[in-house]
């Protein structure tokens, strides 16, 4: 039994979920390459217009697998629970991929969580198993290694980014951004790999203690609906103060991300905040420009900071 | 009575003259009816908004500052369930950051699970309400709107056929006016049907078989005339029926999940957010019914609008209905939709002709 899965989207989220658990169901998993052009041209090619950069990306992938595994994983996330919703984009997948590519008869393999409707995490990948034909105690059994693989994972994260924050000489920028931009080949990962070039040492939003990072969330903003942007605003508060500049990076034109970085902007004061917005839009000549003006002033800051420590 | 709180809300339609209503008569404040939408207000909301926001958040905003400067110091915003949800918040905030002093009540704080909060939240604008206050007036400007709906339902489906041009239009003003009026439920009724009476008796010339359109779509931009360019006086230009189930009774009031469930089988499996089902239902309804065109209407961006769309398309070629998909944003131009309408009413009349 062939799973395929996006390597888009949710797949950042939940690699070690989603991986552990089909492993130790003995299924095979054929993951869609990292983005590349064709994936993005294709993405484009199948999605709305209007939809932002990451769902069309996300199309791409799906668009890979066609064809080549028995069954394609296409999650719906809902919410967890009362105020806590993800991006309606992650409500619509399931319906989105099975409109788009109706004619091209292909095999969801779909799990759906909504806690308001009762529709937990585990009761959802409790019918995903059964719709492997798998026993309900081997089901059971993968799920809960798979938590375990995760949380593992997480904490492996957490403790390699807490060493990162400790080096205290070098340039600290705090990155922004939801899982599946941040880690993606074509997205992200450009960005990261010319602030490294710059001599900035990378902290991750999205690597955080989530349950504490979702308190002060909520204290700093009362009705934030989605929980993933919830867990970034809260990483914020957690780690501005280590930090020398933030950058806020999202996909065009990111719901949730177009108030809430413009909430960020307002309340979050004493460091130098960059807010990056990416399309498909080829070259980053004016990225790396933003980019390197950015650094240059966080630069300056931090060392009129240190000159002033060093006189007192 | 000096202190009386003067509170506003963003502009929907004609449903200003329903909160009218409970703030003046509930709340006992005065009501400051935002001044009319105009490109002044789109350019102030616009300036003070985030830039890819969705164009509702413009609109409120520019509300917001304007009735501010009309004297405003009370203002409310919902809750939703897209992006809605999270409005109020960062319209407080910026307003705030403008430097305007005024208290704001958003419902988004309201917890379904504690109703008892929204009267909590009421009692800021009026410290002498009491629960039965609330909810009798709460019902009253229930019925308000859904007589609105009704009579600009009726309107719809017939000002295309009027034979003196502007009379429905002149007769919605006296009615709004009229309705502005009222103290109790046997007012509202009694003109309700006086003026449902008049609405009938206007002159009308319909064929025997008119063009049919349904508009469809996203919750603000289909019931603010102003945001989706007067679409439907557009329409009504050409001599046409135009239905629009989407309206505050039939979503708020009248909607029932599980109806709307069982009509999207076949295209949708889960609820895709916000008014995306809604949309999909109502799509199908018209479709089956034999309606010779869909318009499709959202804002630049609405993000379960944009997830309905492919399953639009698969409507429209099952059912072989033409969909026209509308979007606006800030910039979109009157002449630009005046001329894709007018392709769209050439197509749809070419069609028919050959049925």
């Amino acid at each position: 039994m062939k799973i395929g899965i996006p390597r888009a989207f949710l797949y950042y989220k939940y690699r070690y979920l989603w991986e552990t658990f089909f492993h130790e169901l003995g299924c095979e998993i054929v993951l869609s390459p990292e983005t590349n052009r064709q994936i993005v041209k294709d993405g484009i090619n199948y999605a709305m217009d209007e939809s932002c950069l990451s769902s069309k990306i996300y199309l791409g992938h799906v668009h890979y697998l066609i064809d080549k595994c028995d069954y394609i994983l296409v999650p719906r996330i809902a919410n967890f629970g009362l105020g806590e919703v993800v991006c309606t984009k992650f409500q619509a997948a399931y319906d989105v991929i099975a409109n788009t590519f109706r004619d091209q008869n292909i095999k969801i393999l779909n799990y759906n969580i909504d806690h308001r409707k009762k529709q937990t995490e585990f009761k959802a990948f409790m019918k995903m198993g059964k719709e492997l034909n798998k026993r309900k105690f081997e089901i059971i059994r993968a799920y809960f290694m798979a938590k375990q693989a995760e949380k593992t994972y997480f904490q492996l994260e957490l403790k390699k980014q807490q060493e990162l924050l400790k080096r205290d000489s070098e340039l600290k920028v705090l990155i922004v951004s939801h899982a599946y931009n941040i880690y993606d080949k074509f997205v992200g990962e450009p960005i990261v790999k010319y602030l490294e070039k710059l001599d900035c040492t990378i902290i991750i939003g999205e690597i955080s203690p989530k349950q504490e990072a979702k308190r002060e969330a909520k204290e700093m903003s009362p009705t934030l609906p989605w929980t993933y942007n919830k867990e970034l605003l809260g990483a914020i508060k957690l780690y501005q103060k280590q930090v020398d500049g933030i950058v806020l990076m999202s996909s065009f034109p990111c719901g949730p991300d177009s108030l809430v970085n413009e909430m960020i902007i307002r309340k979050i004061k004493g460091k130098p905040i960059l807010n990056l917005v990416l399309d498909e839009q080829e070259g980053n000549v004016g990225m790396e420009t933003r980019l390197e003006s950015f650094v240059d002033i966080i630069k300056l800051k931090k060392d009129v900071v240190n000159e002033k420590q060093k006189e007192s | 009575m000096k202190n009386k709180k003067k509170v506003s809300f963003p502009h929907l339609g004609n449903y200003w003259v329903a909160i009218e209503f409970l703030v003046k008569n509930a709340l006992d404040a005065d009501y400051i009816i935002p001044p009319p939408i105009t490109k002044k207000t789109l350019e102030l909301g616009s300036m003070h908004s985030p830039e890819f926001v969705c164009s509702p958040f413009k609109y409120n905003l520019g509300n917001y500052i304007e009735a501010l400067e009309a004297g405003a110091n009370t203002l409310i915003q919902t809750g939703g369930v897209c992006r809605l949800g999270y409005y109020g918040e960062l319209h407080e905030q910026i307003l705030k950051d403008l430097g305007y002093d005024f208290i704001f009540i958003n419902l988004a704080k309201v917890s379904y699970r504690k109703p008892y909060t929204l009267f909590s939240d009421f009692k800021k604008i009026n410290p002498r309400l009491s629960i039965s206050k609330l909810t009798n007036y709460m019902s009253l400007m229930i019925r308000m709107v859904k007589i609105i709906d009704k009579v600009e339902g009726f309107i719809r489906e017939n000002v295309g056929f009027e034979v003196v041009s502007g009379s429905f239009d002149k007769l919605l003003k006296e009615f709004l006016e009229a309705l502005r009026k009222v103290k109790n439920k046997k007012d509202i009724n009694e003109i309700y049907y006086d003026y449902y009476k008049q609405f009938k008796a206007i002159k009308i010339k319909k064929p025997k078989k008119p063009l049919k359109v349904g508009i469809i779509g996203e919750y603000y931009t289909i019931m603010e005339p102003f945001s989706n360019r007067y679409l439907e006086k557009e329409l009504a230009k050409k001599g046409m029926i135009i239905t629009r189930t989407m309206n505050i009774s039939n979503s708020l009031f009248l909607r029932r999940e599980k109806d709307v469930k069982t009509k999207i089988k076949g295209y949708l499996q889960y609820d895709i957010g916000a008014t995306g089902m809604d949309t999909i239902s109502e799509a199908l309804r018209l479709a089956k019914e034999g309606y010779d065109g869909l318009i499709h209407v959202k804002s630049f961006g609405c993000m379960p609008e944009v997830d309905a769309i492919p399953v639009l398309q698969n409507i429209s070629n099952d059912y072989k209905i033409p969909i026209l998909y509308l979007s606006f944003d800030t910039q979109t131009s009157e002449t630009g939709i005046k001329t894709r309408l007018e392709a769209f009413y050439d197509m749809i009349v070419m069609r028919k002709e050959k049925k």
